[in-house]
């Protein structure tokens, strides 16, 4: 395989398009997953991303008393920013956009900012139901952070590195996901956390009313929805990178590998949502400090001592 | 040139979204400006090329903003945080604090005569930054450490409502724990 390399920063302007793409991708399996449940027809369902990004582009904002108008909309666009932001780091095949020396750190600060997004999201609209979302999410947070950032961790001690361009390097040889398992289920899990998705996404269930979507409408509403899409792609992308070797793969080129293998994760993460029932925080919070953390910290001391022996 | 004006650019952001913890009303207004102050620090530090330590400290504060919502609800029993309210008191002896801390700082920046650069710069600037802060205190570190990490579960033991005995009884042998919040493991 090649060495990752960085490309012209012209081609940031494309890095949203393909995100944009992936992520509606994901967003037309969830659909094509509802409608079948439904009954309904495979078409039906794949078009209703684009017939609900066409309604929520038309519909007027719904208003709130007293809304913190600054922080709400903040709230709304960030999840979107964060992850573009996100794709910077994120090799495509033997293309980088920015390989700088932390990128797994540049990866773990943007998700971080989605606890701030989210809290800001149920804090503007000055209801009593979305703030409940936004804290439900914090405390969720507080149980999935640690363990995530573990996950993060282990792969880069096997490069020795925190490049993403290391740590792809580093599995020539041998894939990550098959010597840190562990790593990689905690990892995806907490994608799926982080991206208010599924089992994880109580924030926004309806047993608050729809938590911190209950008032947001129109485009606020389109972006956080995206948004979450968005994430969910660029943590499987960051998946790819971290336990499948980026491009690596026989026959195809590697920007289609990585794209193949993003897509397969993403479809993973999107199917999660119908097959395993929502995760209360409290419940959350005991299982991720007492059953989580130490298997993660255990794979990170595995993975450790493996290197050390190794020289 | 370029990096002049950006430095320049991030160094009123961080001013003024710092002046602005103190002007707005809100608490979760003045927690996020404090936090855009100090992302704008962090992206000074990215400019130094002191990469790890610029994203960290980012990552750290956002995360702290977040952390500090979760407190203003635990910890601020009739939540005036949720109300608006003024983020200054005890303004005098603020301001003189405020005051003598700017000047003392300013005209140490200002006055001392800070010695010429010789040599070049390390390649890495982090490592050489740890070796710098910690090489020759090691020791030190490693007898504080322990230390430091025996009082903070000390002190979360004598400052926790309900430790396990409150939980699964004197004997420690209850079928289940008496929770107020029921709830993860073994319920």
């Amino acid at each position: 395989m090649n060495d990752i390399v960085e490309v012209n920063p012209g081609w940031a302007l494309l890095a949203p398009v393909v995100l944009g793409l992936l992520a509606l991708a994901g967003a037309a399996l969830n659909g094509i997953l509802v409608a079948r449940a439904e009954g309904r027809s495979f078409r039906s369902g794949a078009v209703i991303p684009v017939l609900e990004t066409a309604r929520l582009m038309r519909q007027r904002r719904r208003t709130t008393v007293a809304a913190d108008v600054l922080l709400w909309r903040i709230g709304c666009a960030g999840l979107v920013v964060t992850a573009v932001l996100k794709t910077a780091v994120i090799p495509v095949g033997p293309w980088v956009l920015a390989d700088i020396p932390v990128g797994v750190v540049w990866f773990n600060t943007m998700d971080v900012f989605v606890w701030a997004l989210v809290w800001l999201i149920g804090w503007g609209a000055n209801s009593a139901h979305a703030l409940v979302g936004g804290y439900r999410f914090l405390a969720q947070a507080v149980s999935y952070e640690l363990p995530l950032m573990f996950a993060l961790v282990t792969p880069a001690v096997a490069a020795h590195s925190l490049r993403v361009s290391d740590v792809v390097a580093a599995q020539q040889e041998l894939w990550f996901i098959v010597w840190m398992p562990i790593a990689f289920v905690v990892f995806c899990l907490s994608v799926v956390a982080f991206s208010n998705w599924g089992p994880f996404a109580t924030s926004a269930s309806a047993d608050i009313a729809g938590g911190i979507l209950t008032e947001v409408s129109g485009v606020d509403r389109l972006l956080i929805l995206a948004g979450r899409y968005a994430l969910l792609t660029t943590g499987a992308a960051f998946a790819v990178a971290l336990f499948f070797g980026g491009g690596a793969g026989p026959l195809l080129p590697g920007w289609l590998w990585t794209l193949v293998k993003t897509l397969l994760l993403l479809a993973a993460f999107v199917t999660l949502r119908h097959r395993l029932p929502a995760v209360r925080p409290e419940r959350l919070a005991e299982v991720a400090w007492i059953i989580v953390l130490p298997a993660v910290l255990l794979q990170t001391l595995v993975v450790s001592i493996v290197v050390a022996v190794r020289g | 040139m370029l990096s002049v004006i950006v430095f320049s650019a991030l160094a009123v952001i961080a001013l003024a979204s710092g002046i602005a913890v103190f002007r707005v009303d809100s608490m979760a207004r003045a927690t996020y400006a404090l936090a855009v102050s100090f992302v704008a620090v962090g992206v000074m530090l990215l400019m130094f090329d002191l990469d790890y330590i610029g994203v960290i400290t980012i990552l750290m504060m956002v995360m702290e903003m977040a952390i500090m919502a979760i407190y203003m609800i635990m910890f601020m029993g009739m939540n005036p945080a949720l109300m608006p309210m003024s983020m200054v008191h005890n303004k005098r002896w603020s301001a003189i604090l405020a005051v003598g801390t700017f000047l003392l700082l300013a005209g140490g920046a200002l006055l001392i005569p800070w010695a010429a650069r010789t040599g070049s710069p390390a390649a890495d600037l982090t490592a050489s930054l740890g070796e710098a802060i910690m090489g020759s205190k090691m020791l030190v570190m490693l007898t504080v450490s322990p230390i430091l990490f025996a009082t903070i579960v000390a002190a979360l033991v004598l400052a926790n409502p309900r430790g396990r005995y409150d939980r699964w009884g004197d004997e420690l042998n209850r079928p289940t724990p008496d929770d107020p919040q029921q709830g993860g493991l073994g319920r």
